[in-house]
């Protein structure tokens, strides 16, 4: 799979590139500042990007500027962003370019080879990967969930955060069955239409929390 | 349109009575400054004297001063603003009433308020009758008293009729009254301004006095700021040693321990990397926590506009966010901006009781104005907490002032003013793409 990454830390910038590598994934560009991005990202046409939200010159939000300008010329482009700190309006900004296919962790969560590799797969098949800590701040300033259980909103906010049944089943150690039966209920208390396809699914809970 | 029309009449009438009667109290007032220049001459004249014209001098200039600032406060009621020029008072020291003489002498203002007395008095006494008794006069002519008067003694004039020597002479005084009273009720605003403006001339500090003053002002804010910067500084310290710093400590320990064990027991290894890896995770988000409370990063990354934002949207209750600036201050007001509004939020989130809030920004004449306000019980108290003295402190070191509305039953505003200058805009790299 086609990667391209920009990070300007050099120890992180050559980590991930041997992770990725590891996990058979084919490094196509790395890039170490803002500028070069976007070209990168509209000549490669990776399947996947993994992009630092805080790049130079500036050092301010420019891997999301040219995330976010690549996603408006390329819709559906797979970018997995990395921060230092997660913002739920940077989150909202990524989420409001179409077609899926975007992710929002924080740097920590490469320290989970595993998990962190299974997000960038994600986003590349046009899921969605959204950081715990985005989901838990959406969450809690979001008052009509008081009418959800406290698993129904445990399943919520796994959804949310981009995982599909049999993902949030594992992670919360029930059968894949109880899971449908707390999603249909879900989505009757949220009054919102129910749909089969777990990416659909997902981006209409995020549109829900991001209201 | 007419009911528009009859508000602006009233208003004007409401104006011309009461400067017509503050005119006359103030011409009362103007009187007594005549004993009080007699008691300074006095004072100053028996203050060779041992003992008495020590004392005497300070506690007769306390007088004249509590006249002077009565003058001031009168002053700034009809908008001319005249501020207190007198130097701060000394600390205890010297017995014997000394240093109060040497204070009260050695002041140019003391010498200032004594020179303004007398033609204080005569412009005060001058003024104010006029701006009471011509109007009064209109109000004679109106209520055609003259006539009155002289159907009884056969000698009377009013106006420009001297004597009245018919009914229709008589009458004719009423047409003049009313002339007489709207430009008296017209005029008497505006010889109250003329009083307050010549009362500045002598009342008001000097440069160098205003200069003193404000760096009087500058001292204490200054000697604030350092100590909040201090106490900030000591509070990431203890933080760092406390929390990222000592679990580093641990993992590195988790980490040797496990480098240890690797080939003995790689079962135990492994589940002390596991260890190792979860500890670095707390001491990232220590450090992320601390981070946001030196500087938010999207701060940094967006400025006020979208650091507001963000704020907004992690408070529970909806928050209507409207900012237009131009560009972006300097760092640290920017910061202490943020900052300024960020406490203004939390104290509303947590004490207000509000269902919405809103925040405003814009920036015009060399200063950022932000409007912070809910729609919560109100009765918010500058000294009842700490976070409002907060937002008072942090503005104050560049300049800023804060100002609470918060009537019980509510709605609060915060009103915070920081004067400073905006770089121009910040040009986004890939705004120019296509």
């Amino acid at each position: 799979m086609r990667v391209v990454i920009a990070e300007d830390h050099a120890l992180l910038r050559d980590g991930l590139t041997r992770l990725l590598q590891a996990f058979e994934f084919e490094v196509v560009a790395v890039i170490d500042n803002g500028p070069e991005l976007l070209p990168a990202l509209l000549g490669h046409k990776p399947e996947v990007a993994v992009v630092d939200v805080r790049l130079p010159p500036t050092f301010t939000d420019e891997g999301l500027q040219a995330a976010i300008a690549a996603r408006t010329q390329v819709p559906g482009l797979p970018i997995l962003m990395l921060s230092q700190h997660v913002e739920p309006l940077y989150a909202r900004e990524l989420l409001s370019t179409p077609n899926g296919g975007v992710g929002y962790l924080l740097k920590d969560r490469v320290s989970n080879v595993r998990e962190f590799v299974d997000a960038v797969r994600r986003v590349a098949a046009g899921g969605t990967a959204m950081d715990s800590e985005v989901i838990s701040q959406l969450l809690a300033r979001r008052e009509p969930l008081a009418v959800l259980t406290t698993r129904e909103r445990e399943v919520l906010g796994e959804m949310a955060e981009g995982r599909s049944n049999a993902g949030i089943a594992a992670k919360l150690h029930i059968t894949d069955k109880a899971v449908s039966k707390h999603i249909n209920n879900i989505f009757t208390k949220l009054d919102m239409p129910p749909s089969d396809d777990d990416n659909r699914r997902v981006l209409a809970v995020l549109a829900y929390l991001n209201a | 349109m007419e009911s528009a029309g009859g508000e602006r009449l009233g208003r004007w009438l409401r104006l011309g009575v009461r400067s017509a009667l503050t005119g006359i109290a103030a011409a009362g007032l103007a009187i007594t400054n005549l004993p009080l220049l007699a008691m300074a001459i006095v004072a100053l004249a028996l203050s060779p004297v041992p003992f008495l014209g020590l004392a005497l001098v300070p506690w007769t200039m306390q007088l004249v001063r509590m006249r002077a600032d009565l003058e001031r406060r009168l002053a700034s009621r009809i908008g001319v603003l005249i501020s207190r020029p007198y130097h701060p008072p000394p600390e205890r020291g010297l017995p014997g009433g000394w240093q109060q003489f040497r204070w009260t002498v050695t002041d140019p203002a003391t010498w200032r308020d004594l020179a303004w007395l007398a033609p204080g008095a005569i412009v005060g006494l001058g003024l104010g009758t006029i701006s009471f008794a011509v109007p009064l006069y209109g109000l004679e002519g109106l209520t055609l008293i003259p006539l009155w008067v002289w159907m009884g003694s056969g000698w009377n004039g009013y106006g420009m009729i001297w004597p009245i020597e018919s009914l229709a002479d008589g009458l004719f005084s009423l047409p003049q009254g009313a002339v007489i009273l709207v430009g008296g009720l017209a005029a008497a605003p505006w010889l109250r301004y003329v009083t307050a403006r010549f009362a500045r001339l002598f009342l008001a500090p000097t440069r160098a006095a205003e200069l003193r003053l404000r760096v009087t002002q500058l001292t204490v804010t200054r000697a604030d700021t350092v100590d909040a910067q201090a106490a900030e500084l000591r509070r990431i310290e203890r933080d760092l040693h406390d929390g990222a710093q000592a679990r580093i400590v641990s993992l590195s320990m988790l980490i040797g321990l496990a480098e240890d064990l690797v080939e003995r027991d790689p079962k135990g290894a492994r589940k002390l990397l596991a260890e190792a890896r979860a500890a670095s995770g707390t001491a990232l988000v220590e450090l992320r926590h601390l981070v946001r409370g030196i500087h938010p990063p999207v701060l940094a990354e967006r400025g006020l506009d979208g650091a507001v934002r963000a704020l907004a949207l992690s408070l529970p209750m909806p928050i209507t966010v409207d900012i237009d600036l131009p560009g972006r201050p300097a760092t640290p007001v920017e910061s202490a901006a943020y900052f300024a509004v960020a406490e203004a939020l939390a104290n509303m989130s947590r004490h207000s009781g509000a269902r919405a809030g809103s925040v405003l920004m814009r920036y015009a004449d060399g200063a950022l104005t932000m409007v912070v306000a809910d729609d919560g019980d109100g009765a918010a108290d500058p000294a009842a907490g700490t976070g409002l003295r907060g937002i008072e402190r942090r503005l104050a070191a560049f300049d800023g002032t804060m100002q609470l509305s918060s009537p019980p039953g509510g709605p609060t505003v915060i009103a915070m003013e920081l004067p400073c200058a905006l770089s121009s805009p910040r040009t986004t790299p890939f705004s120019g793409t296509d």
